[in-house]
């Protein structure tokens, strides 16, 4: 029996197509995830996790009291509403934009889930016949050495997770990509990039160490284009694949 | 008592050193005394380029930190450092002035500026230096307000209000003093303001003349502008300019119309956005512009340094500038006239196939979803290039490889708030691309943009390049000794030789430079300086 080898690189992976969809007239992916993390460390204490927990605002369905265009809402965003219990916020241009792009993307974000499988089932599958856990890690289970999957449910949408899973080739965050390095005694290092600059890199290899390198030690440094985490349209049927995708579309943080 | 006094001048490294102000003459030969740094770029020409020699490429090697000052901010430091007689004065961010002993980076003293809470800044409340003439400092603060400072003492003399930061005025340019008069350009062009340079009296603060940077009704240009668009088009100028005293005309570069990603809403090549403007500086008046990017929809602001060289060009001697811009191409104009020379890309440019023979832009635009090359944050930004007359090669902090998509929304101007028009994003969906934002970690790689030293000749060919992984905002500074200093988001500040591009010493200053580096001398020692992550660092060579 072929042994699974799964670095399911969910938050890397990514469908060209899906991108040149959501480019026209959206948000940028990252700015969603930005604001989403900032929503929910937040603002959902008082506008709730549906965002309508405010009277006469509904976040989600983009009814609000003081705004229209996303300038209104920056605007809220930084000034508050004096008389009412919005305050005003300090933050930079960024995170003003991801909130705006997360608000903008909540309902998609929220309801996004009719394609999506049974949640139940799909943690079993993550924890038995996907292997996931051999890779991933959510809340604190699980490998480190593919990237962490406990929030990735505020991360991304069921139709995107189910095109990653079926065909995680398509496109991989940059970041996120395996390196080979060889060092000049022939000792061979592989592991994911976790940051690089033009003189080192910072990975944490298959043995979950944190490793530095200087390139100049090095005999090889290859960034590998490829990723090893299975296309799971050969090892899973449609049905697993939207189960595992209603898992993982459930894992919005500890917190 | 006399032959005390003569003892402690006579030391080298005395506690205080002579006092000299910096007077006018002083600024129009700075370049002639390279121990101090005068102004923004070190010298009306802008050529960042210093006449110090001590430190060249053999003893570089073992250049060594001398002091460091941290400082009492975690904003970006911008700030491009003078140095006056042994003492360096600094901005720190957003607007507090400090003045250190050049020799050891202990304090004299600090000015401390609380702006007014509201104060508008798209991308940070920066700062990029100081102006000083006599014994006066002047800095442009983000709620917009020009304050003179005693250098001595760090009292202020005088406070002038230059706009009104509540619409979204701010200054976050270090000032050009010309003759007796300061000049300075807003910021702005996020929130819709109608930009403008200014100039005021250096004794007490009044403005002289005021050139807008967008005309109004019945001014010339209005044509460029439909409609009423032109009441909220933009045109900041944040990056100081240069001067030409035998011309007579200072030059500045105008930012992005507004709404920066919104041209459906304003037809027309929108004067005098994304140009340069030749001044009378002591009018106000227009002498000239060349506009690099009409009618942009990229958000391509033409703020960057005048760079002034005098070269001969087809054959004859003439009065160049040269212009490294953020839309991607590389200009030679005539600085007399404006008139354009060539031009050519220094990185991957897809929004453009070329300039005409005036140098306007061939425009070749994207279908919508596309990526367009440079993306947003342009192939160079406000990062200060250099200019070696040794080695005649002009050099740029670019950032190659590196695109966005550009989203258009239609904009509504509502006074303070941001006017945008849409926004740039990311060519990978869920990708960071690099961004004005500059954090530890590289998490776009070098696939969604890069970074580069590039040196051009003045026809604008490459004649090296030196890659980096992360992208650059870090200014250069070239010396006598043929050796270029410069940083970069990665922590490293770094010298290369001048003539290749090759590495010849490096120093980890743990965070990222967004400034440009100058140098001085004291005790007959070089010394040069950067601020890096939230600190100044001083280094000299171990004697």
């Amino acid at each position: 029996m072929r042994k699974i080898v799964c670095c399911l690189a969910l938050l890397g992976v990514l469908s060209a197509l899906q991108a040149a969809e959501e480019h026209v007239g959206t948000y940028a992916e990252i700015d969603i995830e930005r604001g989403a993390r900032i929503y929910f460390s937040g603002c959902v204490l008082c506008h709730g996790p549906n965002g309508d927990a405010v009277p006469q605002v509904q976040l989600r369905s983009n009814h609000f009291r003081h705004a229209v265009s996303d300038e209104d809402l920056m605007h809220v965003i930084t000034s508050g509403i004096p008389g009412t219990g919005m305050p005003a916020n300090n933050l930079d241009g960024t995170d003003q934009n991801g909130i705006v792009a997360f608000i903008r993307n909540m309902d998609q974000r929220l309801s996004d889930t009719t394609s999506a499988g049974d949640a139940t089932r799909g943690k079993l599958l993550f924890e038995g016949k996907g292997g996931c856990l051999g890779c991933h890690r959510v809340n604190g289970v699980g490998s480190r050495t593919a990237p962490d999957l406990s929030e990735i449910g505020l991360m991304r949408t069921a139709q995107a997770l189910m095109q990653k899973l079926r065909e995680p080739q398509s496109l991989i965050l940059p970041i996120n990509r395996s390196i080979r390095a060889v060092t000049r005694n022939g000792t061979v290092i592989t592991g994911r990039r976790l940051n690089e600059d033009t003189w080192s890199v910072q990975l944490i290899d298959s043995k979950e160490n944190l490793v530095g390198l200087q390139k100049a030690d090095l005999r090889q440094y290859t960034v590998l284009k490829t990723t090893s985490m299975p296309a799971y349209k050969d090892v899973l049927s449609e049905a697993e694949i939207a189960d595992l995708a209603g898992y993982l579309l459930s894992l919005k943080g500890q917190n | 008592m006399r032959i005390f006094t003569a003892l402690l001048l006579l030391l080298p490294g005395a506690l205080w050193a002579q006092s000299v102000p910096v007077t006018y003459d002083r600024l129009l030969h700075a370049a002639a005394e390279p121990q101090n740094w005068l102004t923004y770029s070190g010298s009306y020409d802008s050529r960042r380029f210093s006449k110090l020699s001590e430190i060249n490429r053999s003893n570089v090697k073992s250049l060594a930190l001398k002091w460091v000052y941290q400082l009492e901010s975690l904003q970006k430091p911008e700030t491009s450092p003078l140095v006056v007689n042994g003492v360096m004065y600094l901005t720190q961010p957003p607007n507090d002035v400090v003045a250190l002993d050049a020799r050891s980076g202990r304090a004299f003293w600090i000015y401390q500026y609380r702006p007014a809470p509201g104060y508008k800044v798209c991308c940070g409340a920066v700062n990029r230096g100081l102006a000083i003439l006599g014994d006066t400092l002047y800095i442009g603060t983000v709620d917009a307000h020009l304050i003179a400072i005693d250098a001595k003492n760090g009292r202020p003399l005088w406070n002038t209000t230059v706009a009104d930061y509540t619409v979204g005025y701010a200054i976050t340019v270090a000032p050009l003093v010309i003759k007796d008069k300061i000049i300075l350009g807003v910021a702005g062009g996020e929130y819709g303001v109608r930009g403008f340079i200014a100039a005021y009296d250096a004794k007490s603060g009044s403005e002289s003349w005021r050139f807008n940077t967008i005309p109004a009704a019945g001014e010339k240009g209005i044509e460029t502008w439909e409609g009423d668009s032109w009441k909220h088009g933009g045109g900041p100028a944040w990056v100081t300019g240069s001067y030409d005293p035998e011309l007579n005309l200072t030059y500045w570069g105008i930012g992005n119309p507004g709404p920066d990603w919104g041209p459906g809403q304003r037809e027309g090549d929108n004067l005098y956005t994304d140009s340069v403007v030749a001044l009378n500086p002591d009018t106000g008046a227009l002498q000239w512009y060349f506009q690099f990017t009409p009618h942009d929809s990229s958000d391509f602001d033409s703020v960057q340094v005048p760079v002034l060289i005098d070269a001969l060009w087809d054959g004859r001697a003439r009065k160049l500038m040269a212009w490294a811009n953020r839309n991607g191409f590389f200009y030679m104009l005539d600085r007399t006239n404006g008139q354009f020379l060539g031009g050519h890309p220094f990185v991957k440019v897809n929004w453009a196939s070329g300039l005409d023979a005036n140098g306007r832009p061939i425009e070749t635009p994207q279908p919508a979803g596309e990526p367009v090359f440079p993306g947003n944050q342009g192939a160079t930004n406000w990062y200060s290039p250099s200019y070696s007359p040794r080695t005649h090669l002009f050099y740029v902090s670019a950032w190659e490889n590196y695109s966005s998509v550009l989203v258009f929304a239609p904009a509504e101007y509502r006074a303070g708030q941001a006017f945008l028009g849409g926004r740039a994003v990311p060519p990978i969906l869920g990708a960071a691309s690099p961004s004005i934002r500059v954090t530890p970690i590289n998490n776009y790689t070098a696939e969604l943009g890069s970074g580069a030293v590039i040196a051009l000749d003045l026809t604008g060919a490459p004649r090296w390049k030196f890659e980096t992984t992360a992208v650059t905002d870090a200014g250069i500074l070239t010396t006598a000794s043929d050796l270029l200093f410069t940083g970069g988001r990665e922590g490293y500040f770094y010298a290369l030789d001048a003539r290749n591009g090759k590495v010849l010493w490096r120093a980890p200053v743990g965070g990222p430079i967004s400034a440009a580096p100058i140098t001085y001398e004291l005790d007959g020692r070089q010394y040069v300086a950067i601020a890096a992550g939230h600190a100044l660092f001083a280094y000299a060579l171990e004697h």
